[in-house]
């Protein structure tokens, strides 16, 4: 970078926020997925008005800004693939104002996601939207690749719940979209533009976000399927019997399997497939829905069916598929985790695909998922410095893409497109439909400077690149 | 080859797979409190680690990029706990401590403080040394020149941090209630087991009151006690300088003495301790002459409330008034994962109000001699910990580790909280509940 770009930023940033030893840099390189890219400063801004000026700079110099939350992502999100600064948001995290009157939430774009959880929960509020990593991640990271969780069956995803935004635009512009209202049609809805927007269309700095009451009660039970089929006709006819759980969840017999042998906790080895459902609403009607999706489950051909008494009885029901992402990746260094999402009637043919896709690559891939909104998590396990395994990789992984888009699906249901799904976008889009979205990236940065290289595939790439 | 290439060389082979199996989940992030004090990723753990996969990896420097980063890590290993896979975080950190000490061109080794080197290598090896300073400064308290130098500050104004703990050490007792080692004390009453004591450097010099009730006790509940001549310091704040060699040898000199001493148990009370004993089958892993006596030491090696909780309960004589909260020792917590035994025995007592605080299972920030080499980052993450603390309203805090419990005691006074509050060892309270001095 120009010595003169650092020393325009180090007159709007103090030293012990911006960073250029190699120690740090390396330290902002990674994110949870996949690749290494150096940045060549990073900064840790502390309000709207300092990334404002540090963005003008960067279209000044030309260079390129990568936001970063706490690096959860799974899909390349925050990489600085083309260099240049990453900016750290997590020292934005003062501002976390419950509003109970208008069940509202507004919050700095670095609080951890669990803390909007605990203190809407001490109002007597709920805040719906809960990925695995919400212990960790930061608010603006989910708002950014429109995160979830199992309870987005029920409640949506976290697009939902956001109804307002404070913006700093790519060319460096403070701007507010939305507001403290549920209902708001003035003009275009660039709220909803920009959560999911992966942050190449703006840097969130401030976010209002709706809350709901919480529900009184829940209760959960576990299905074991002999056949995977039976699974899928299992949730089909519960979404199709006017309840809605609040968490319908599938595991399949390879996850089981490695569960069972990362921490035996009795799972039956030769169920082709679990079920956890969970209900939640007033408590005399989730006792006659409970037992009612329990019934449905052995009508279409469960071996067992069990329903949680206790809350111990139902955190062991849970832990099993808490487990399973420890489990697996004690099958291997390298985890290349999809999660391809397809309309719940298609789950069981979806299903089929992969073990299709799992035999013709002889691949050790395990699913399980969201299966209640057809979010599956296809999970390949390898070593990346096996190459030839990652090159057969990298084929069903575009395989799994395939199958996904074919049975009417989407390449991403929670993860994002990043980098790693980057180059099927046209698959899914067709090319009017990609050219649409870049003219929107083209007319809001005109310089390309917020987070380039993610969503759209460079030029002539058509499929994802794991090892070269 | 120069020492850095041997350097990166061995870390390579040492650290490398354990650093590939982290997924950089962040899972860890939460649990780690220089993360939280500083709020940058390379005082994280996943920070940490990505660093010394970047340093065997040969793309950054061991001195300039490395030593920084883990220097600043508390080694207090809650991020082991919380990690989904299992990274084996501590084995990594002491890895990278000993590339880091060994790649240092040997004219510029001095970089290492001089508080370091003079109390790693002259003093707590040698358990006389450690007696007679524990006499020097029994004496300084007791003729009164401790107070002169409280009252005129001017230990402070030379170094805030020998200043805090200074204020912090413990009433020594005179060497003459010191039990020596060769004794072999009789249980009173039936002798259930036949336990063999661990001293500890620090514990047996400064702490020796602490020690004795520890014995005391373990009679009582029908322990023999025995205390193996030629026992030396467990070597814990040498593997976590990265003085490896020097780690194994004093390992190896306690292996021995204990070995010999044939217990059924071997008993500690000082977390930090209890855990480089439990460590000693990995450090002597590769050594084919020791590492099967190491790994049975390490089995046999328990923490004193563990000792007492299995064979209590304990013969109480007198009610304790007041709320007491319990800060974990985090080796006590995260490595030897007892964490049931101190506050099942804390509650055991007549009359007590136990009170659990906020993030009881962060580190206080004493890391071994972290609040002696970075004062200032030590002090931010105590006073956050002070905070929690202060709303349990507590009169008693209790730990199990000498550097904690001074860490404690520092904590207390920079909150001038010194005529509300104290913080004992959870022997001491222990004993005192049963009636001994
Ligand atoms: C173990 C594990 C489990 C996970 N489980 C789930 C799950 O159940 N559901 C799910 O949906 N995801 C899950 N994820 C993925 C990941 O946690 C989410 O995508 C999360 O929202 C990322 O948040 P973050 O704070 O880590 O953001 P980062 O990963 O740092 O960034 C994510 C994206 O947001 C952008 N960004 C971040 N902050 C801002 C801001 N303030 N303004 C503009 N752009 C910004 C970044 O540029 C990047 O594109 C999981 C990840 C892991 C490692
Ligand atoms: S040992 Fe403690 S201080 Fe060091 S990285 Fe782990 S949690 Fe953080
Ligand atoms: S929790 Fe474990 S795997 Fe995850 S980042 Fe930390 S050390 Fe790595």
């Amino acid at each position: 970078m120009e010595k003169e770009a650092l020393h325009d930023l180090s007159q709007v940033i103090p030293g012990d926020r911006m960073f250029l030893d190699l120690a740090e840099r390396y330290c902002y390189s990674y994110d949870a997925s996949f690749g290494e890219f150096l940045p060549e400063v990073v900064i840790q801004p502390k309000n709207a008005e300092e990334i404002s000026e540090v963005v003008k700079l960067a279209n000044i110099h030309k260079i390129p800004v990568y936001p970063r939350g706490s690096g959860t992502s799974l899909s390349g999100g925050p990489l600085p693939v083309k260099g240049g600064m990453v900016l750290d948001m997590t020292l934005l995290r003062d501002k976390l104002i419950i509003d109970r009157e208008n069940m509202l939430a507004i919050v700095s774009p670095g609080v951890i996601t669990a803390n909007i959880h605990k203190k809407a929960e001490e109002a007597g509020l709920f805040y719906p939207p809960d990925p695995s990593s919400s212990n960790v991640a930061t608010i603006g990271g989910n708002l950014l690749e429109n995160s979830s969780g199992p309870k987005g069956l029920k409640y949506g995803t976290t697009k939902e719940y956001v109804i307002g935004l404070e913006v700093v635009t790519p060319t460096g512009e403070i701007i507010r979209t939305g507001g403290k209202t549920v209902k708001n049609v003035t003009g275009y809805d660039l709220t909803r533009l920009i959560v999911g927007s992966e942050g190449t269309l703006g840097i969130v700095t401030e976010a209002i976000i709706r809350l709901i009451p919480k529900p009184q009660a829940k209760q959960t039970f576990v299905a074991h399927f002999n056949h995977l089929i039976d699974s899928g006709h299992a949730i089909t006819s519960i979404l199709s019997s006017g309840i809605l759980p609040s968490a319908l969840e599938l595991m399949d017999n390879a996850c089981i399997r490695a569960v069972e042998s990362y921490r035996p906790s009795g799972l039956p080895l030769q169920a082709e497939a679990i079920l956890i459902i969970e209900i939640d609403g007033h408590p005399l009607a989730i006792e006659e829905e409970i037992i009612k999706c329990a019934d449905l489950c052995r009508a279409k051909g469960a071996s067992y069916v069990k329903i949680a008494e206790t809350e111990e009885e139902r955190q062991t029901i849970w832990s099993a598929r808490k487990l399973v992402s420890p489990a697996i990746t004690q099958m291997g260094p390298t985890k290349i985790s999809e999660d391809a999402t397809v309309p719940r009637s298609q789950i069981p043919a979806m299903m089929e695909r992969l073990n299709r896709i799992r035999e013709k690559y002889g691949l050790n891939l395990v699913v399980f998922g969201h299966a209640g909104d057809g979010n599956l998590h296809p999970n390949i396990i390898t070593d990346k410095r096996n190459i030839t395994e990652m090159k057969k990789v990298e084929l069903a992984v575009s395989e799994i893409f395939e199958a996904a888009i074919e049975l009417g699906g989407t390449l991403s249901g929670e993860h994002g497109i990043g980098t790693l799904k980057s180059p099927y976008m046209e698959m899914e889009l067709g090319i009017t439909g990609v050219n649409m979205m870049k003219k929107i990236k083209e007319a809001w940065d005109p310089n390309n400077i917020l987070n380039p290289g993610k969503i759209f595939p460079d030029k002539g790439q058509t499929r994802v690149v794991l090892v070269t | 080859m120069n020492e850095t290439n041997a350097a990166v060389q061995n870390l390579y082979s040492d650290a490398y797979d354990w650093t590939n199996q982290c997924v950089k989940c962040g899972y860890c992030l939460p649990a780690c409190p220089t993360y939280e004090s500083m709020g940058v990723e390379s005082a994280s753990p996943r920070g940490r680690i990505n660093l010394v996969k970047m340093a065997a990896e040969g793309k950054i420097d061991f001195q300039k990029d490395l030593s920084e980063p883990i220097d600043l890590c508390l080694g207090c290993r809650a991020c082991e706990t919380a990690c989904p896979v299992g990274v084996p975080y501590g084995h990594i950190l002491e890895a990278a401590k000993e590339a880091i000490e060994n790649s240092a061109p040997t004219n510029q080794k001095t970089k290492m403080t001089k508080i370091k080197k003079l109390a790693l290598v002259h003093l707590f090896p040698y358990p006389k040394r450690m007696n007679r300073i524990g006499s020097a400064v029994f004496l300084y308290q007791k003729t009164g020149l401790s107070k002169l130098i409280r009252t005129s500050n001017v230990l402070h104004k030379v170094s805030p941090a020998l200043g805090h703990l200074e204020q912090a050490l413990p009433a020594i007792e005179s060497s003459s209630k010191r039990i020596r080692t060769g004794t072999i004390i009789p249980a009173k009453g039936e002798t259930k087991l036949r336990v063999a004591f661990f001293a500890g450097c620090i514990m047996d010099s400064m702490m020796s009151r602490i020690n004795r009730l520890t014995i005391e006790l373990l009679t009582l509940v029908g322990c023999e006690v025995i205390l193996p001549e030629n026992q030396n310091c467990c070597g814990a704040l040498h593997s976590h300088q990265g003085e490896t060699i020097q780690a194994q040898a004093l390992a190896k000199r306690n292996i021995l003495a204990f070995m010999e001493a044939d217990a059924d148990v071997i008993v500690n009370n000082a977390g930090g301790c209890g855990a480089s004993l439990l460590e000693y089958g990995h450090l002597l892993a590769d050594d084919h002459e020791w590492a099967g006596t190491a790994r049975e030491f390490s089995k046999k090696s328990k923490d004193i409330s563990q000792i007492l909780y299995q064979l209590g309960p304990l013969p109480y004589t007198e009610e304790w008034q007041g709320i007491v909260s319990y800060q974990d020792s985090c080796h006590l917590r995260n490595v030897q994962k007892v964490q049931k035994e101190p506050r099942l025995l804390l509650q055991s007592i007549p009359g007590i109000s136990y009170v659990e605080m906020e993030g009881f299972d962060r580190c206080c920030a004493s890391g071994g001699i972290y609040n002696l080499l970075h004062f200032d980052e030590s002090m931010k993450i105590l006073d956050e910990k002070m905070k929690n603390l202060k709303e349990t309203k507590a009169t008693t805090v209790v730990t199990v580790n000498p550097g904690c419990q001074m860490q404690m005691s520092i904590g207390i006074q920079r909150e001038g909280a010194t005529n509300q509050m104290k913080s004992m060892h959870l022997v001491e309270i222990l004993a005192k509940a049963c009636g001994l001095d």
